[in-house]
């Protein structure tokens, strides 16, 4: 029984080395030459354009739904006219930034495993190291660049959307006035909370792109390793981005507030 | 360092010069013992053909030649540098001159055929466009592929793939090609295409070959014939005798190296594991 846990134990530290390395290894690749800048452009598209039309419907009815429990909530303090202030804070502090990164977790993090993975089985990343590439280069930092870059510009669109959501609602069902709607929210919203919203979807898409990456390439076992592989993509960066979250969360109330 | 003479090493093109070296290489894997003291010689322009089982080890020497992998003892020599000990960044350079058709092609199948096949001239190096592309042309016409350039790996038969590998492999000009089961999986007469492009690329290109196979078929025909070419025509011919010295066998089993010899050796062989083997 010992010696399972011990082997477990050795197993999730190794694993542990090997991501670490890899993303060392991926922001070494991202700030020095050969860059593969074609396949970068093409992972700009994939990646953010590619997400788009998922993180605006998440966006859009999470506003909408935000906006329709709140209401009821602060009907009983009397408080309706408030409801904007709590569709925006609540989405650009913590909604946007998670949801639109489980989002990505599911999509990107999901495809980015199951095409490496597969890659691995078939030989491919062999092929590419035999004919002198980097697969880190060449995979691995164009992923790494586009879901770093384009989370936090999708999070800021899934933030927009659900706030106007949360205004449909606000105005059409909760009977409130658009402008008051507007204002509370203006009023309501601190500069701090837009840093802490736009710092936290640069590390989540950090992460969920550098475990996609991290679990494709350590595929083994053919067809069924590549099923497998991007099973434990999902569910790895899907906890990775609550957890994440969390400790960034607690980083910067230290450091902003 | 272990060398070996052929009569006629000064026929222009083929020199005795060592091309790849092991000495006394292992591997294992956790428990299971892959390769155990086994040490050979390659010569420039020559052909080594390793037969065995499957799992005897015979494409592990291909990865350990490409530095895919890294042996547990022992030493890796490639055109004079000792590769064994270097980094994945010495490595790509070594690569250069280096060429392999892994097993099932292993081709990009997100680029086209003119993409795989020029994949190392567009990314690791400066050539123009233009000049990449008539490559390209050039090496699909020479393994008669040349109408399926601009087709996907995903619309081509199993045997075309294999020899879009070759073509991938060959594009860079390679000094030494390398050949994971070519032919496995493939009707007798598309292996036969497969082993004329090896044939032709070895002596018309003088390119080195290490051929891994269990198919004994394909092997017997590359070390036994040659390619000729007599007043502009191509021929493939039986080889003569110092021609089929230049192709060597090696058996392998269970990490060993169980017989080393040419072919007209390994068919006169007593042994009884060989004849096994080749029955």
């Amino acid at each position: 029984m010992l010696t399972f846990i011990g082997e477990k134990i050795k197993g999730w530290l190794l694993e542990v080395q090997e991501y670490v390395r890899l993303c060392g290894a991926a922001i070494r690749g991202s700030v020095t030459r050969p860059f593969y800048f074609h396949d970068v452009v093409e992972q700009f598209e994939i990646i953010g354009l590619g997400s788009l039309t998922v993180v605006v419907l998440t966006g859009f009815f999470t506003g909408a739904v935000l906006a329709l429990q709140s209401g009821m909530t602060l009907d009983q303090f009397g408080a309706r006219p408030f409801v904007g202030r709590l569709v925006s804070a609540s989405m650009i502090k913590e909604l946007g930034p998670v949801l639109t990164g489980l989002m990505l977790a599911g999509r990107v993090g999901s495809g980015i495993a199951a095409e490496l993975g597969s890659m691995v089985v078939t030989d491919q990343i062999n092929a590419l190291r035999a004919l002198g590439t980097d697969p880190i280069r060449k995979l691995v930092v164009p992923r790494l660049l586009a879901g770093f870059w384009m989370a936090p510009v999708l999070t800021v669109i899934a933030n927009a959307v659900g706030i106007l959501g949360g205004w449909l609602i606000a105005v059409f069902q909760l009977r409130v006035a658009s402008s008051l709607y507007w204002s509370s929210i203006i009023e309501g919203l601190y500069l701090e909370d837009a840093w802490m919203g736009l710092i936290k979807p640069f590390t989540l898409g950090f992460v969920i792109v550098t475990i996609g990456c991290h679990v494709g390439l350590r595929t083994r076992g053919g067809t069924q390793g590549v099923g497998r592989a991007t099973t434990n993509a999902v569910v790895a960066s899907s906890v990775a981005v609550i957890a994440v979250d969390f400790f960034v969360t607690r980083l910067l109330f230290t450091v902003l507030y | 360092m272990q060398t070996r003479t052929v009569e006629g090493a000064n026929v222009p093109g083929t020199t005795d010069r060592p091309v790849v070296v092991f000495e006394n290489v292992s591997l294992a894997f956790d428990d299971k013992v892959i390769l155990r003291d086994v040490s050979f010689t390659v010569s420039e322009g020559h052909t080594k053909i390793f037969l065995g089982a499957s799992g005897a080890g015979k494409s592990t020497i291909l990865k350990l030649i490409l530095g895919l992998l890294k042996p547990d003892g022992g030493r890796i020599w490639f055109n004079g540098e000792r590769v064994d000990t270097m980094s994945e960044r010495e490595m790509m350079k070594v690569r250069a001159d280096l060429g392999m058709v892994f097993q099932e092609g292993a081709l990009f199948d997100s680029l086209t055929v003119a993409e795989n096949v020029g994949y190392k001239l567009y990314e690791e190096t400066d050539m123009p466009i233009q000049d990449v592309r008539r490559r390209v042309e050039e090496v699909l016409g020479f393994i008669g592929l040349g109408e399926y350039i601009d087709q996907m790996p995903s619309e081509l038969s199993g045997g075309q793939r294999r020899r879009v590998a070759i073509a991938r492999a060959i594009a860079p000009k390679p000094r030494v090609l390398l050949y994971d089961e070519p032919t496995t999986g493939l009707d007798p007469i598309t292996a036969s295409t497969v082993d004329d492009e090896i044939i032709k690329l070895r002596d018309l290109e003088n390119v080195t070959s290490i051929l891994v196979t269990h198919q004994l078929r394909d092997a017997f025909y590359v070390a036994t014939h040659e390619a000729v070419r007599e007043s502009g025509r191509l021929r493939l011919s039986p080889a003569d005798e110092r021609k089929a010295d230049e192709a060597e066998f090696i058996m392998l089993q269970d990490g060993l190296i169980h017989f080393e010899g040419n072919a007209a050796e390994i068919r006169t062989s007593g042994d009884p594991y060989l004849k096994n083997f080749l029955s």
